[in-house]
């Protein structure tokens, strides 16, 4: 899992990437839209014969990965660093601090009994705040699990992460939900859905329902280089193509499906590769480099609203954390690979070093930064475990939009029976009507 | 106790018999105008694109080429591609998106060429459809149709001929709708449309060139069928004969029959298997104290087994005056020769037969 081949030098505007590449991007409607069979039967064969046969092998050469920062967090060259001033790398910063206090904690709480399910994101923090900055807020996200940074970003708060893990009165899923599976209206975030993939071709939907509405929003989609694997990953890119829907699909390439690792899960070119073979147009980068994810999310961004077409994204990085607290990973990885990533690929440490050597940073506000966080993260976990239940008559709401007769008999039924025996129940811990 | 009746070559024998001295009565179908069912639920489809836009239309074959059944006819050239969506063939990707549409404010109706390739996408219909609206705690709700062609179509065994009525009830989120006739078809599609939680709306393929009288009512644009109150087809004293989709036709053909030796049968079409109006069905009981209940789906946990069940749970229980037959298609899966075929459906000789045995007549 090295990202050893990496590509630095590209100018960073859309006129620069339709002169040099993207050859589909000039292809674009013009032959599909012309209805003439012999036409399109000449586009695709390129007019091109031979007479002798000869296997198509895949390409030796694999799709260079963009860089903007090196492993020690210096920017390799000039024009590729955003010019975004100096308070956003240092809000990055300090939430890719405040993610991983917040994960810490709760991974051990999960340990501890108080909630049932958890999941960290070590070591992929810059493919959160990195795409999260890089999008407008009225832009829909479709998360797969592991994106808790995009949502910290976007402003949910500490107090909303804890309640829906504890699946308190404050929860806005009302605890419906297993812990993790976040969502909010407010901030464009989907909720998200357990089977892997089911949230890629629904992405798609919502990026149509977006073209056809006229609305100037596209949708960005997270998903795993293992959940590429599932059947609905190809149909969402096949759709994307073939309706023209401003998408950009982010894969987060993070070398482990669970316990998988990614080279038995696919044999190609990652998961980039996979877009021409769609007709569509990809740019894989250094997923631990928030710069150059940044800089590839506001470009494909771009592109998805100005041609209402997709992207593939992929950001190679790195899974540092165990799947989730149902995995122990030292029964699948070795701890010198792990130790490697931690020490030396650190997508949080290359943002420090960025801002350190800028003055933008100092090791007083680190420390000053990590005590806060903790206290943050410690109030708000207290808050959490001390508010009330959701009102249990939540159970029987939301199956519809009106509630069918039989859940509302069956509702007042348990009305009237706690209601006889309240001194059998725990009523004080649960909010009331 | 429940028996459970699969049709036999006998009972075949005796329905040839009792079909050639059965009279025909057409009287209420010459006063209305006739509409297929096609053509009912196109002018559904036409009318509810017409009255929002945000209502699209998507699946395989549904623009160009009209439809696989034709059901969609016109409505391409009427709104353009970008509401009549021809789509790629991956059930799970067009349900996708759909449903992802739907999530972000349109309307789609997804069509299935027919139910049965609707198992590719059952765990975007299930997992999502069905569950985010409470996933959600209400704040995404999913207002999307799946319909299409389902349960035995003719010659085309057993991959193609089958009723997804009971699976898709089993699961709370969704609304199921089976309908019969033209009118069925017409104000419920648009009731299904309207509807802001999602719905499976099971067409019957066999059904599709038959026509049905359409009321002055049905046919305007306004007619809407409330979801989940089932109709009484034919009203009777005796016995209540309960079925959805084709064997409501079925039960009213053996009713006819039935009539013929004087026993008068009330058949209720169910017309949506979730909601269920088992209220209906225990008004009617209450009033014949007998029961038998036809479909065209596999008997174990089918329709039948739901209505006997809740039946059992309430006080019409006391109402019966004998065990309660289901009369289901036979438990195999459907063979293709035609004279096995005919055998693994219900016949309107079964359901005689089995309205007999519940009245103990011989």
């Amino acid at each position: 899992m090295k990202v050893n081949y990496f590509l630095n030098t590209a100018r960073l505007s859309l006129a620069y990437l339709e002169k040099n590449g993207c050859h589909s991007l000039r292809r674009s409607f013009s032959v599909l839209s012309s209805g003439n069979a012999a036409e399109v039967f000449e586009e695709k064969t390129s007019g091109r014969w031979i007479d002798k046969l000869e296997f198509v092998e895949p390409s030796e050469a694999p799709i260079p990965t963009y860089r903007v920062m090196d492993l020690s967090g210096r920017i390799i060259d000039k024009s590729q660093e955003p010019q975004f001033g100096p308070k956003i790398p240092v809000e990055m910063y300090r939430c890719m601090a405040l993610l991983n206090t917040m994960d810490r904690i709760l991974y051990e709480s999960q340990g501890q009994g108080r909630i049932s399910f958890y999941l960290t994101s070590l070591g992929e923090e810059a493919t959160h705040m990195g795409s999260a900055a890089a999008l407008n807020s009225d832009d829909l996200v479709y998360a797969q699990y592991r994106e808790s940074g995009v949502l910290l970003w976007r402003g949910y708060s500490l107090d909303d992460f804890m309640s829906q893990c504890y699946g308190n009165c404050d929860d806005r899923g009302c605890g419906k939900q297993m812990p993790i599976h976040y969502g909010s209206r407010r901030l464009n975030f989907v909720t998200l859905s357990s089977p892997l993939a089911t949230q890629l071709p629904q992405a798609v939907g919502s990026a149509y329902s977006f073209k056809l509405t006229n609305q100037p929003r596209c949708v960005i989609v997270y998903f795993g280089e293992g959940a590429a694997s599932e059947g609905d990953a190809h149909a969402a890119f096949n759709f994307a193509a073939t309706l023209e829907c401003p998408v950009i699909f982010f894969c987060r390439n993070n070398g482990f499906a669970i316990s998988t690792p990614s080279d038995e899960q696919y044999k190609g070119d990652g998961i980039a590769a996979r877009a021409a073979g769609y007709g569509i147009v990809a740019l894989r980068v250094d997923g631990n480099d928030v710069f150059a994810v940044y800089n590839a999310t506001q470009i494909a961004r771009e592109y998805a609203l100005k041609y209402n077409k997709p992207v593939i994204l992929e950001a190679m990085t790195y899974r540092v954390s165990h799947h989730s607290t149902s995995d122990d990973s030292t029964a699948y990885r070795s701890a010198e690979d792990l130790k490697h990533w931690q020490e030396h690929n650190n997508p949080v440490k290359r943002l420090k070093n960025y801002l350190l050597a800028r003055n933008l940073w100092s090791e007083q506000q680190e420390t000053e930064w990590a005590t806060s966080a903790r206290k943050q993260v410690l109030e708000a976990f207290a808050r959490a475990e001390s508010k009330l239940k959701p009102q249990w008559q939540e159970m029987f709401t939301d199956v519809y939009r009106d509630i069918p007769n039989h859940l509302m008999k069956q509702m007042k039924y348990m009305e009237e029976h706690v209601e006889e025996y309240k001194q059998h129940y725990p009523l004080d811990s649960f909010k009331k009507n | 106790m429940m028996v459970v009746i699969s049709p036999s070559k006998m009972l075949l024998k005796k329905a040839a018999k009792l079909l050639s001295n059965r009279a025909f009565s057409s009287s209420q179908a010459l006063n209305a105008k006739q509409m297929t069912v096609r053509d009912a639920l196109n002018s559904a489809l036409d009318e509810e694109m017409a009255k929002d836009d945000r209502v699209v239309l998507l699946g395989e074959e549904v623009a160009l080429y009209d439809g696989a059944y034709k059901v969609s006819r016109g409505l391409w050239k009427k709104y353009g591609d970008k509401r009549v969506i021809d789509t790629p063939i991956t059930e799970m990707g067009f349900a996708g998106i759909a449903v992802g549409a739907a999530m972000a404010g349109l309307r789609p109706i997804c069509e299935f060429m027919t139910f049965n390739f609707s198992m590719q996408a059952i765990d975007q219909v299930i997992n999502s459809a069905a569950k985010t609206f409470y996933m959600s705690a209400g704040m995404i709700n999913v207002p999307i149709v799946f319909r299409g062609p389902n349960g035995a179509a003719a010659g085309v065994a057993a991959q193609h001929s089958q009723c997804f009525g009971a699976w898709y009830s089993h699961c709370p989120g969704l609304k199921v709708i089976s309908p019969y006739n033209s009118e069925d078809c017409k104000g419920l599609l648009k009731a299904a449309i309207r509807d802001p939680d999602p719905v499976v709306f099971l067409e019957n393929e066999l059904l599709y060139g038959s026509s049905y009288p359409m009321s002055d009512e049905a046919l305007s644009n306004e007619f809407v069928l409330e979801i989940g109150k089932a109709k009484v087809e034919r009203a009777g004293d005796h016995i209540t004969i309960v079925a959805h989709s084709k064997a409501v036709e079925t039960g009213l053909d053996a009713a006819k029959l039935l009539a013929g030796e004087g026993i008068e049968c009330e058949v209720i079409n169910l017309r949506s298997l979730r909601p269920l109006d088992v209220n209906s069905v225990c008004k009617s009981v209450a009033k014949t104290n007998h029961l038998v209940t036809i479909e065209g789906g596999w008997p174990q946990c089918g329709i039948g087994s739901e209505i006997c069940a809740r039946i059992m749970e309430s006080e019409t229980f006391y109402h019966l005056d004998s065990p309660v037959i289901r009369v289901t298609g036979a438990d195999v899966p459907t063979p293709y020769t035609k004279s096995l075929e005919g055998l693994a459906f219900p016949q309107p000789a079964d359901v005689v037969t089995a309205v007999k045995k519940v009245l103990g007549v011989k």
